[in-house]
């Protein structure tokens, strides 16, 4: 194919057509080297997806501007997924099937990455997926750069516990896979700190949920018992704005009931009238406002490639500088972007992060990252009232559900597992994947 | 009321689907050779991906078909027809859940992963009996059927017509949708039913399985198109074309008018139902998203597109539209819904009879056997 | 807790001292900047005793330095140097002066400034801070703002004071709040007394004190503090009621103004726009635009966007009619298509030309909050507004149908549009203006709507179907019937939602709605006529 545009049509019409017009490929040994691009630029997810689409195409652009990778240059490969998730599947197939790319950056939402997870399997794919999820996964061909629930929900809760004195709490969640497990997590976790089961409230609200006046008002009520109350909040997107605006309508600060939220960064604030939430946490590995060199020059530069000097960044941005700098190192390390080489190569892989430390790959395909706890401000940024003391290394089973207590993940050899039992002393379902291999 | 034995042969005999057929097998042929017998990496090579591809075009041809039956024969015009789709497909995915067996993350013989790590602790009891192939696939029928049947039941006897059906079906299919997005339901929630192996044995990852997929899809759709035009050539398809364009005057004449709406209706959903669970293992994840009033408008829209009332028409507009949204959605993706908005406007303001309707206005001067092209706002 | 109720005590002290001895001299230099350099500690219970010790100092500019750090904007040059107050804090490059000699520094950049850090304690501590200076307020409604916040925050060297303040107000409100903040202090301290003083207030300060004393080990305490809860529970239901209903007719309100624009273009026209929602969006952006052409006047971008509102979304009906919809006369389910293809387009448009991303649309300061009715009955005043705003703008479009000859005219045409025409009535004029005015109603609805949820691309898409639902359950072509099915159905969301959750609770409704049609097919109010036969 001359151009990148997607063999796929072009071979569709000429089979169904017998047409015969198709050049045959050619391929040089000073190809570029692809990397595909799969995030909604389309439908509901376009609001947080495009800028991941973006924060890409900057990397692979400033990757270029050094000389490539290996000598060659990077070509990235865009499609839209439209938000509709048989279709991540599809061109998940596209990209590594027609368009042969050598990794892949995508995906926003946990439905979607299931989407995907079978192709990447498959046809033996790199997938890097930048945004905080719930966990209970670890697939041979992705790499996790977002927070798993020990690296946000679980430190932030012993924030609230430790430093705030909470003793209640309402964990309100949309009602999908993230929060309910989050939700699982977190409850059995605050019991086996001694909290009862009348002093949790648990709440689920469908998505884009925008009258939260009875919710509310359960809340308030929940909260007068004489015991410090808080929310820990997995509500999605959309669903934030009326959200937040009740609480401040109603009354409720963050002095009386803070609400610390894992799905709530810079991007989502911009879209939000911030003066009624100062106080309100949210629970990330990166803040825009963090102070340190590296941060300050990836704002400039995603300034300038924007050309809007309110241009905001975000953790999962972050993410993808991380996975991008990782992906781009165990390259170097291999010599080559061959899947099976740079999957091998990239584990202990450390790169810089961008609030002042190291991201290393660990054996589970997840990474290590700081755990940060910001407060609010008026200007729709975060300031950071808590840290924890190092980094912490991302856990793909959770030790607080009872299915996955027992289950690690290490895809070094000789082990190659997702889902070791350590009790049976077998790797679970998944091995007759790996071993097909 | 089908008094003509003959009444599933006729159709055979008629040169529209004479044609249609001929089409449709010769492509089935010409992809499977073209896939299996030419060598990857030849120009005319198509590649397994493309297969899948066009694996899910037939399964959403059938879709159309199914919509056309009851559009454009009977008059109503279904904002639902999603729903019947996706139970279809739920209903396949949840054997194919069951064949997962205790190869799923967690290794539970029984349990889905999901439920596993959401502490279902037993299976509920509308999750039994998916095990077995011949139970899923009788769901896969009787799952959408039944929801019609109740459903068109109670709105056909009340003579719920036009828009105010229109909306109401609109309504089923999202009341489905948020149903569906609990987890309290049992259907995987958000995330739906994916992660899928095999089927009948077939381990689904295979290029064989794949290619069989897509010649089922074609067969099927072979099949649900003659199935439709035997019902519209028998006496009941005259009495609902008889319907649509006016219910009174057949009602006064003496026929149960509403019999007919229930009877189509029903076959319709079933026809939709298959579709579903041909198109589940195609693309690998069935989850509430089928159910959403969007794509059950843009099903709408394929219809409108090839021209309704025609059958063929339908597959012609299933297939231009998802082969569009194809290509835009790789090459120009943010020109994908300006494309597909202004199709809708264009299609509807300047084709009203669609594709089909230039063909068959071509065609009918030379063939009387044609059947006609159904009254402008007959549905109104 | 402990350093706030010492802060406080200090600051007791200090108004005290400051009653009596106004503004001091101007402290040197170097005392401030002690003051300032103890808060650039890491340690959060560092920096509130160095609040303290500027609430005590009675520097001049100590107000103005807590609450620059309340606001954030209280920060410190990188290597040491001056301390600055931030004026305005958005973008790279943020005006400063500095914090000791006012001096105007020009623009620094966000790189050189470490902020000194606040937490939700230390935020509280301010607060109180600031409230007890308002104890003072001249105005009365501050004094009764500072009073609540005092509840539930009184330490025990802090009632002396605060008696004798009591006895120096003049406002009643604000002396049995003072009352009550120190018979809650009594009420931890064990005093079995104290609940007569509390028991019938409805404040949930009060109710949590009064829930803490009720698991007290004193089981005199206990007994009397339970049952004080149980007469403020039975109080509290009434509340809970006419709150549920408000909440009821707030939702409804809102599905009544999404949905009445439709009521005219669906049931008056019968045109199916899909594209609805996304009139709705066009008003809601409007009010955003409104507010970025007058920053800092969120009000009046507010009120000047509904007239604003209602022309774009008006403006964009009439090119949707005169470019589409004039084609598809009498073909209801296919301008259901075209307008649907309108709506992605729409949708798309504003993507590509303003942001994918929501768009913050600020609520102007007389709509933040909430009325108080009773201490534990509020009602949110944004809600309040959109519901107000709804009936006004049912009223105004009854009084257009009613009462002008353009109202006539669209009525003439819709009852039969051969026999208008004939009596010379240019009807193709007439379609125009419903349409617009059915459009423009969406407009007004997107502005209200900017006040409660996004305002984003996806806007119209989540008030669509509701809206359809609501006007097909009132009955096509009648404009009581969507009044009445949107309140109704507001409420009957609402009452089910506490017990089926908010899911349940909706697909009910919509299972309602369904059932609702097979028993009366043409909604609650059903048009009669020939133009019924739709």
């Amino acid at each position: 194919m001359s151009s990148h545009s997607p063999a796929v049509p072009k071979r569709l019409f000429a089979a169904s057509l017998l047409s015969l017009a198709v050049s045959a490929p050619a391929l040089a040994q000073e190809d570029p080297i692809k990397v595909g691009i799969l995030h909604s630029l389309t439908g509901t997810m376009a609001i947080s997806e495009s800028t991941l689409k973006d924060t890409m195409l900057m990397l692979i652009e400033q990757q270029n501007e050094q000389g490539g990778l290996l000598g060659r240059e990077l070509e990235p490969v865009v499609v839209d997924p439209a938000s509709d998730w048989p279709l991540f599947a599809e061109k998940a197939r596209q990209l590594l099937a027609q368009d042969e790319v050598d990794v892949i950056f995508g995906n926003w939402t946990s439905v979607s990455r299931k989407s995907v997870l079978p192709v990447v399997e498959e046809l033996d794919g790199l997938l890097f997926y930048p945004v905080q999820y719930e966990g209970e996964e670890s697939s041979e061909n992705v790499f996790y750069t977002g927070a798993a629930p020990n690296q946000q929900a679980i430190p932030a809760v012993n924030y609230l516990m430790n430093e705030v004195g909470v003793e209640r709490w309402v964990l309100a969640g949309t009602d999908y896979v993230y929060p309910r497990t989050t939700n699982k997590i977190l409850e059995a976790y605050l019991k086996d700190h001694g909290v009862a089961d009348d002093d949790i409230m648990v709440n689920y609200t469908p998505f884009g949920h925008s009258d939260w006046q009875n919710i509310v008002s359960e809340i308030k009520d929940f909260g007068s018992q004489g015991k410090k109350t808080a929310v820990v909040s997995t509500i999605n997107g959309d669903a934030n704005v009326p959200f937040y605006r009740e609480l401040g309508n109603q009354g409720i600060d963050a002095a009386d009931i803070p609400v610390v939220a894992f799905s709530v960064g810079e991007q989502e604030l911009s879209g939000i009238d911030t003066a009624p939430l100062v106080g309100h946490l949210a629970a990330w590995n990166y803040f825009m406002s963090v102070d340190t060199d590296a941060n300050y020059d990836f704002i400039d530069d995603w300034i300038d490639y924007t050309g809007d000097e309110m241009a905001v960044t975000n953790d999962p941005m972050e993410a993808h500088y991380i996975g991008f700098n990782m992906w781009a190192e165990a390259v170097r390390k291999a010599g080559t972007t061959d899947v099976d080489a740079v999957k091998d190569a990239i584990i202990g892989v450390s790169v810089p992060n961008l609030t002042g430390g190291y991201a290393t790959m660990m054996p589970n395909h997840h990474i290590t990252k700081p755990v940060l706890i910001g407060e609010i401000q008026d200007n729709g940024q975060f300031s950071v009232v808590w840290e924890t003391p190092s980094t912490v290394a991302g856990d793909a089973w959770s030790d607080y559900l009872p299915g996955s207590r027992d289950l690690i993940s290490d895809w070094r050899a000789p082990m190659r597992c997702g889902n070791y039992n350590v009790v049976e002393g077998r790797c679970g379902g998944g091995a007759e994947v790996a071993s097909a291999e | 009321m089908l008094a003509s034995r003959s009444w599933l042969s006729r159709p055979f005999r008629e040169r529209s689907t004479q044609i249609f057929l001929g089409v449709l097998l010769a492509a089935l042929a010409v992809v499977t050779l073209l896939n299996l017998i030419v060598p990857a990496g030849h120009p005319l090579h198509v590649s397994t991906y493309t297969v899948t591809l066009l694996g899910k075009y037939l399964s959403f041809a059938l879709l159309a078909v199914a919509l056309d039956l009851v559009w454009g024969y009977l008059g109503i015009l279904s904002l639902g027809h999603g729903a019947f789709f996706a139970l279809g497909g739920y209903a396949m995915g949840m054997y194919l859940m069951r064949q997962i067996g205790d190869r799923g993350v967690y290794g539970d013989p029984v349990l889905p992963d999901f439920m596993v790590f959401l502490d279902w602790d037993s299976l509920p009891w509308y999750w039994h009996g998916f095990d077995m192939a011949w139970f899923a696939f009788l769901m896969v029928l009787l799952a959408p059927g039944l929801l019609a049947l109740v459903f068109g039941f109670l709105a056909f006897r009340s003579r719920v017509t036009g828009v105010y059906l229109s909306i109401i079906t609109q309504a089923l299919t999202f009341a489905l949708m948020l149903a569906f997005f609990r987890n309290e339901m049992g259907f995987g929630g958000n995330n739906g039913l994916t992660d899928f192996k095999e089927l009948l044995g077939f381990d689904l990852r295979s290029d064989a399985t794949r290619l069989g997929l897509f010649l089922a899809s074609g067969v099927a759709l072979a099949l649900g198109y003659v199935l439709c035009r035997a019902i519209v050539a028998s006496k009941l398809g005259r009495v609902s074309v008889a319907c649509r364009d006016a219910e009174a005057r057949t009602r006064f004449i003496g026929y149960r008018v509403e019999r007919v709406q229930l009877f189509v209706f029903v076959v319709s959903a079933m026809l939709a139902g298959v579709a579903g669970a041909l198109y589940v293992p195609q693309v690998g994840i069935i989850n509430p998203g089928e159910f959403s009033p969007i794509f059950s408008i843009e099903v709408v829209l394929w219809v409108a597109l090839g021209g309704r009332g025609t059958l063929y028409g339908a597959v012609i507009g299933a297939l231009v539209v998802n082969y569009a949204k194809t290509v835009f959605t790789g090459v120009m993706p943010e020109a994908w819904l300006f494309a597909l908005g202004g199709l809708f406007v264009v299609v509807t303001v300047l084709l009203p009879k669609g594709v089909a309707g230039l063909l068959a206005s071509l065609r009918r001067r030379r063939d009387d056997g044609a059947v006609e092209t159904p009254a402008q706002g007959a549905s109104s | 807790m402990r350093t706030i109720r010492s802060l406080v005590q200090g600051l007791l002290c200090l108004i005290v001292v400051s009653l009596a001895a106004p503004a001091a001299l101007a402290a040197p230099d170097d005392d401030g900047r002690a003051l300032l350099e103890a808060l650039d500690v890491d340690s959060y219970a560092a920096k509130g005793e160095a609040v303290t010790a500027i609430a005590d100092s009675g520097h001049p500019q100590s107000r103005a330095w807590l609450e620059a750090l309340l606001d954030g904007k209280l920060q410190r040059q990188d290597d040491g140097g001056r301390f600055v107050v931030v004026l305005a804090n958005r973008g790279r490059h943020w005006p400063v002066r500095d914090a000791l000699t006012d001096e105007d520094l020009g623009e620094m950049s966000r790189r050189d400034l470490d902020r000194i850090g606040i937490n939700n304690a230390l935020r509280g501590q301010l607060q109180n801070t600031l409230a007890l200076l308002d104890l003072h307020a001249p105005a009365v409604s501050a004094r009764r703002e500072a009073a609540r916040d005092l509840l539930g925050e009184v330490s025990p060297s802090m009632v002396e004071p605060l008696n004798g303040l009591v006895e120096n107000e003049a406002d009643d409100e604000v002396r049995r709040l003072l009352t009550q903040a120190i018979a809650i202090q009594r009420l931890e301290q064990g005093d079995v007394g104290a609940v007569e003083a509390l028991s019938g207030s409805l404040n949930t300060s009060v109710r949590s004190a009064l829930s803490a004393a009720a698991r007290s080990d004193d089981a005199a305490l206990a007994k009397a503090a339970t049952e004080a809860l149980a007469g403020i529970e039975q109080k509290q239901k009434l509340n809970d009621g006419i709150q549920t209903l408000y909440f009821g007719l707030s939702l409804g309100s809102v599905l009544v103004l999404a949905a009445i624009g439709l009521a005219i273009t669906f049931g008056v026209m019968g045109v199916i726009n899909m594209a609805h929602g996304e009139l709705i969006m066009l008003g809601a952006y409007t009010t955003w635009g409104m507010q970025q052409l007058l920053p800092g006047q969120p009000g009046l971008a507010l009120v000047l966007s509904i007239p604003a509102g209602f022309l774009v979304a008006a403006l964009a009906g009439i090119v949707i009619e005169r470019s589409v919809i004039q084609f598809l006369k009498g073909r209801p389910l296919e301008t259901l298509l075209a307008t649907f293809g309108v709506s992605l387009i729409l949708q798309q448009l504003v993507r590509t030309l303003i942001s994918p991303l929501n768009r913050t649309v600020v609520s102007p300061e007389w709509m933040s909050g909430s009325l108080m009715i009773n201490e534990g009955l509020s009602l949110t005043l944004n809600r309040l507004f959109v519901l107000g705003f709804a009936l006004l703008v049912f009223a105004g479009l009854m009084l257009v149908m009613r009462r002008t000859r353009l109202g006539l005219e669209v009525r003439a045409v819709t009852q039969n549009r051969a026999m208008a025409r004939s009596m010379g009535i240019r009807a193709t004029r007439v379609d125009i203006l419903t349409f617009a005015l059915g459009s423009g109603v969406a407009g007004l609805a997107g502005v209200a709507l900017s006040q409660l949820t996004n305002v984003g691309p996806n806007l119209g898409q989540n008030y669509i179907i509701d809206s359809f639902m609501v006007v097909v359950f009132g009955g096509v072509g009648n404009l009581w019937g969507t009044l009445v099915a949107g309140l109704s159905l507001g409420v009957i969301n609402q009452v089910l939602e506490p017990w089926a959750g908010a899911v349940l609770a909706k697909i009910l409704v919509l299972v309602f709605i369904i059932l609702f049609i097979q028993k009366r097919p043409r909604g609650l109010f059903p048009q009669k006529g020939r133009a019924a036969e739709g």
